[in-house]
């Protein structure tokens, strides 16, 4: 479990996370969403310890994360961030195998190679592996990073933005591969998104926050609502019923 | 594999060729007549000469690519980083201060302003906002400007220019059995890079990769700085200053092979060497009887590569 208590994030005095307290299930597939500067990104960095905290602790499974070992934490948990510029001139199998480097400090066992074919075949890279990352799609890019992060093969898995640079048919697939990641693999597995009908279709659970603060928490049901949504956004919403779907239109 | 057939095919002709380039009459054919001058020339001249190239060029490719690795920025190496002029202004502190300094004590001088130097370097990159990648370099020469300025102003009030501009243009005329030692120093530093090289690809991807992947950022950056300045002191210290090589070399294999440095890394020490054996024999044979300082050699290509890379840039960007 992932169990953050009374976590802040200030600058000078303006407080962009401001005393969240959150306790993240294991398993399933957990969103984040939100308005813009809601805290959302400054908040899982937090929990993966890309960023200092101002106040307030995380642990995940009881560890820590500003005191374990990086390396420790590295094999329990995994992070990817927006916006990643990758200047080293990395082939797509070579990325995907630094994902292993937690586990083998780069010198790849044959257990390592095999959850990079593994990863590499998940993401269906697998025409892609020879080739640069600079000689890549800003989509295809998405889906080797991502990629890297599952070949870390982690309990917890935090995604910001996940669907970045993805094509509605790639968005569509790369969500259902994390809640597959979620429900046949066993992970924890916690995004930033900012589709709320992704959110809706894909979650097991919903945490909603607005200027740094958790505004409310539970099940799709529970938040894709229009008074909840409108309060969450400050837009007005409708909601409506298609199959068993709850979809949630604002436009 | 290829890597050896590139050793054998380009590097080791290359060394045999500069073994017998020079102004003395070294050949196979003078040292099998037992020409005792020839063997003396070739011992004390031409091997050390040789070594001293192989192991500089090495070391200074390696160490370009780690700064690039570091710095995140194709650009940046010891000459356009104000690395090379700070280990500069730290020979002429102990040119004044403590004459009579052991040559490892002052190397190991040198090595700590290399270090100060790029540490500055970096923190200044860490206070500019950078709108374009090529401001990096800039920022680099700019500094490099500014610090050798600072020590041809001292250099020129003690009377040192003379001894000082022997340290700082790159030249491997001097180079004598018993005064290249200490690149075996830097050639210690390039194994050590080696043998961390995942960590550096790693810190390649950036802070928050490598941090995600459990890997102690801040250390590997001293690891790679360390090494960085090691390097460079030992080179200008023993040789002089040796620019662009750490720029050209890097670049031509990150072009061809990638970065995944644990491959790269003996394909780049071996290209550097190579390089340095080409200009110093190109310097040694353009304008024979004299020779022209591997330095500037090294400076009209380099430079010239540097105009190639930027414009590249430019033309992949529009």
């Amino acid at each position: 479990m992932i169990e953050i208590s009374n976590v802040s994030k200030t600058y000078g005095a303006k407080p962009v996370v401001d005393g969240v307290t959150l306790n993240l299930p294991v398993g399933g597939l957990t969103s984040i969403v939100g308005p813009n500067g809601a805290g959302k990104s400054t908040l899982l960095s937090m929990i993966a310890r890309l960023m200092p905290m101002s106040a307030g602790s995380v642990t995940v499974d009881g560890l820590d994360v500003t005191k374990t070992p990086g390396d420790v934490l590295a094999r329990r948990l995994s992070i990817l961030r927006q916006d990643n510029h990758v200047t080293a001139r990395l082939t797509v199998r070579d990325l995907v195998s630094f994902g292993r480097y937690p586990h083998s400090r780069g010198r790849l066992t044959k257990e390592d190679l095999h959850h990079v074919d593994e990863a590499i075949a998940y993401l269906n890279l697998g025409e892609l592996s020879g080739r640069f990352l600079d000689e890549l799609s800003g989509g295809q890019r998405q889906r080797a990073f991502v990629a890297m992060v599952l070949c870390q093969n982690t309990d917890y898995v935090l995604f910001d933005e996940p669907l970045n640079n993805l094509d509605m048919k790639h968005a569509v697939s790369m969500m259902r591969l994390l809640a597959r990641a979620a429900s046949d693999l066993g992970k924890t597995v916690v995004l930033v998104i900012h589709d709320i009908n992704f959110a809706a279709v894909y979650s097991d659970y919903i945490v909603a926050m607005q200027s740094g603060r958790i505004v409310c928490q539970g099940t799709p049901d529970e938040i894709i609502r229009a008074d909840v949504l409108e309060t969450i956004f400050g837009t007005p919403f409708e909601v409506h019923t298609i199959g068993s779907r709850r979809i949630a239109t604002f436009y | 594999m290829r890597l050896l057939l590139f050793i054998l095919a380009v590097l080791v002709p290359l060394a045999i060729l500069s073994l017998f380039t020079g102004v003395s009459n070294v050949s196979p054919a003078t040292l099998f007549a037992g020409d005792a001058r020839a063997v003396m020339v070739l011992v004390e001249s031409r091997v050390p000469r040789t070594i001293a190239l192989i192991l500089a060029g090495s070391g200074m490719a390696v160490a370009g690519t780690i700064m690039q690795m570091l710095a995140r920025n194709r650009f940046v190496e010891p000459s356009t980083a104000g690395t090379v002029e700070s280990a500069g202004l730290g020979i002429l502190a102990v040119l004044l201060l403590a004459p009579g300094l052991p040559v490892f004590a002052k190397m190991l001088v040198a090595a700590v302003f290399a270090l100060a130097g790029t540490l500055l370097f970096l923190a200044i990159l860490r206070r500019i906002p950078l709108r374009s990648v090529l401001m990096v370099p800039l920022i680099g020469i700019m500094l490099g400007g500014v610090i050798s300025a600072i020590t041809t102003f001292f250099a020129y009030r003690y009377n040192m220019q003379q001894s000082l501009g022997a340290w700082m243009s790159g030249d491997f005329s001097a180079v004598l059995r018993g005064r290249y030692e200490l690149l075996w120093f830097s050639f210690a530093m390039t194994v050590i890079a080696y043998i961390a090289a995942d960590r550096f690809t790693v810190a390649g991807l950036g802070e928050d990769f490598a941090t995600s992947l459990g890997l102690k950022y801040t250390s590997v950056m001293a690891l790679g700085l360390g090494i960085v300045s090691m390097v460079t002191a030992a080179v200008v210290v023993s040789a002089g200053m040796v620019p662009f090589l750490g720029l050209i070399v890097p670049n031509v294999i990150s072009m061809i092979m990638g970065d995944a440095l644990r491959r790269t890394l003996p394909w780049i020490a071996a290209s550097g060497a190579a390089l340095v054996l080409v200009c110093d024999i190109a310097g040694r044979t353009i304008n024979a009887p004299y020779e022209i300082p591997v330095g500037t050699v090294l400076g009209i290509i380099g430079s010239g590569f540097f105009l190639y890379l930027l414009l590249r840039r430019q033309s992949r960007a529009a």
